[in-house]
């Protein structure tokens, strides 16, 4: 029976794709071609499902200058002694295997009338499809006294890597009852939780190996994400050793001497052993230079992730501005599959289904202390809209709380796979 | 956790729906067998890691892939090398540990009868994917109108996207279950239990709150070829 259901299937796809011709969609060089800018949670999904999906009638090609991605994603758990910078690291050889064309470069420039990217290391790749998930970078001058030269003095280990060993091997080198400090960006920003589950970890870390230290969090926000749960678990966790000062106390007025090391919060100066400067954040370059963005994002379709500035172009992920959905690596992921599926319909003619997003942020405060968010997001004509959602409620169980630490693990273990194909 | 019932006839009547693979030993006389390991070991809805770690959902699943047990360095290092248990892998290891893992925790001789192996495997086997979803939606039903929807393998792939991000592709689990090869049925109910909430879980109740009927049979159809 699911044998004739297969075949039934088979035939009507390809009758309708016939009838739906031209069946390739390429001007005139034969196979179409999809270029993706970026290889984390948005480009690397979307190079692989295209890859994968459309069994070589698509030539996909992966831009991404790191040979080894280390995922934003539980980079606090190596912050906090949970996970090693190794079990952050993914190659890009499941990609390849996986028929995805992968070239370690800079993407330096893209031609919208020549459809043509161009490379730092001076080469240039025409496309059908181009698809931006580039992430973030920093809006200048939006911490005073802070600019991406200070960056080894105060790290804002905010895109994993370097900047977050940096940022550990300074924890780990503070004085003894010393003070941490973290300036919190205004929204949007990646991660809502992140800056809220790196404290934790920063705090987990000193309860066991500097006790008396204090740490300040600067916050131009009156409230942040899982709020909540955060001030439950600081309380229950590390009574007294975190001071967050929010939009009234000052935490918007804040400036930074990298030079001295101190911060100045609403006109009081601190002298300071850390600071992890995290400041405003903008699409990655890449974007603007495309000439995709307005304003700091890049404004999309939700249907399919199209930028609303050129139907050739896609944008996925933290550089997009879609409507509800938080700046997170499962977001990308999920707007990923979405985008995958309508590109290889625009390129060869396949089904292209209903766009569906899901999202979910776990966030570790404590040893086996987890908390989790998540919503589920339609494509109406305005934006990505919010379905339905949950969260974490205070006063769970510590069972309830390790079985979603649990889940974290399993689900960093499923999105990597899922991003980079499965491990062998 | 919502309380779970678990007995013997639950488990028996989950035989005519026993999942994993071709099922070829006999798991009623598993159970017997399964005293041995019932020693270190605990399976079912309440278990917890004891001496062994619990050996739920270890078909298909890579070896010393429990999160929050303290496995051996030889266990640890089978499993990134590639080990999964499957009943020819736990045939081996049951046969003999020591031989196929040097240097595992596990201090047991061993089964010599290839009979008994077969057995407490088909018996573990009820603890694992489709199976103990078949046990844990024992009392809930779904009408046999759903159960008869054939799913669209096609749309079913698509679907199968918002799954992967956290259940493995490839039947690996790192701590999110494995939902390959689960038998339509099982799968059916399963997502059912979800989305009428006589399962718990906010997330997947979530997900298959906005998920309709066909969906779930696209779903189903999809994941159970994924098994084969």
């Amino acid at each position: 029976m699911s044998l004739n259901r297969r075949v039934f299937l088979g035939t009507t796809a390809a009758a309708s794709a016939a009838m739906a011709a031209p069946m390739v969609m390429a001007d005139g060089h034969g196979k179409p071609r999809v270029v993706v800018i970026g290889g984390g949670a948005g480009g690397a999904t979307a190079a692989r499902y295209i890859a994968k999906d459309s069994k070589g009638e698509i030539d996909v090609t992966l831009i991404e200058p790191t040979r080894t991605y280390y995922t934003c994603f539980f980079s606090n758990l190596y912050l906090g002694g949970f996970k090693d910078m190794n079990d952050l690291g993914h190659s890009y050889g499941g990609l390849a295997a996986s028929g995805v064309n992968v070239v370690h470069d800079w993407a330096v420039g893209v031609d919208r009338d020549a459809k043509t990217v161009s490379l730092a290391g001076g080469g240039s790749l025409g496309y059908d499809k181009l698809i931006l998930s580039p992430g973030i970078d920093f809006v200048d001058g939006s911490v005073a006294g802070w600019d991406i030269t200070s960056q080894n003095a105060m790290p804002h280990a905010y895109k994993a890597g370097s900047q977050t060993e940096l940022l550990k091997a300074q924890l780990k080198a503070m004085p003894e009852g010393g003070t941490f400090a973290m300036v919190a960006p205004p929204n949007p920003y990646r991660c809502p939780p992140g800056p809220y589950e790196r404290v934790s970890m920063v705090a987990h870390y000193l309860k066991n190996n500097n006790p008396t230290a204090k740490i300040i969090v600067a916050d131009p926000k009156p409230k942040f994400s899982k709020m909540a749960l955060f001030q439950e678990g600081w309380g229950d966790h590390y009574d007294g050793m975190i001071d967050w000062i929010g939009e009234e106390f000052g935490g918007g007025s804040v400036s930074v001497d990298p030079g001295a090391m101190t911060l100045t919060i609403d006109g009081e100066e601190t002298a300071v052993d850390v600071c992890n400067v995290i400041p405003a954040m903008k699409a990655g370059h890449i974007a603007e230079i495309a000439g995709v963005t307005d304003g700091n994002w890049a404004p999309v379709n939700a249907v399919d992730m199209s930028s609303k500035a050129d139907a050739d172009i896609y944008v996925l992920g933290d550089a997009s501005q879609q409507g509800d959905m938080p700046k997170s690596g499962f977001s990308a992921n999920s707007q990923a599959k979405v985008c995958a599926n309508a590109v290889r319909g625009a390129l060869t003619g396949s089904k292209v289904f209903p766009a569906k997003f899901s999202n979910t942020c776990w966030s570790l405060i404590d040893t086996n202390d987890g908390v989790k968010v998540g919503a589920t997001y339609e494509a109406t004509d305005e934006k990505i809209a919010k379905v339905d959602g949950f969260i974490s409620q205070t006063g769970e169980t510590a069972e309830v709380r390790k079985a979603t630490y649990e889940e974290s693990e399993g689900w960093y273990a499923g999105i990597t796979s899922d991003m980079f194909g499965a491990k062998t | 956790m919502r309380a779970l019932r678990f007995s013997l006839s639950l488990i028996l009547a989950a035989l005519a729906t026993a999942t994993f693979g071709q099922v070829t030993g006999d798991p009623e006389h598993g159970q017997q067998v399964w005293k041995k390991c019932a020693i270190c070991h605990m399976m079912g809805p309440d278990a917890r890691h004891r001496v062994g770690p619990v050996l739920n959902n270890i078909m298909s699943a890579r070896a010393g892939g429990k999160t929050d047990y303290r496995y051996s360095k030889a266990m640890t290092a089978a499993g990134q090398d590639g080990l999964h248990w499957t009943e020819d892998t736990l045939d081996g290891f049951l046969q003999a540990p020591k031989s196929m893992v040097p240097r595992t925790k596990m201090s047991f001789r061993g089964l010599k009868s290839a009979g008994d192996r077969a057995d407490v495997i088909a018996y573990i086997g009820l603890f694992s994917g489709g199976a103990m979803a078949a046990q844990i939606d024992d009392g809930f039903a779904v009408s046999a109108d759903i159960l008869a929807i054939e799913g669209d393998l096609e749309y079913g792939e698509y679907l199968s996207s918002e799954c992967t991000t956290c259940h493995q592709a490839d039947g690996n689990d790192d701590g999110i279950p494995a939902i390959v090869g689960w038998e339509t049925e099982d799968f059916v109910t399963a997502m059912h239990a979800y989305k009428e909430k006589h399962r718990d879980h906010p997330v997947m109740q979530m997900i298959t709150g906005r998920l309709a009927n066909d969906e779930i049979a696209a779903l189903a159809a999809y994941f159970k070829g994924l098994g084969d």
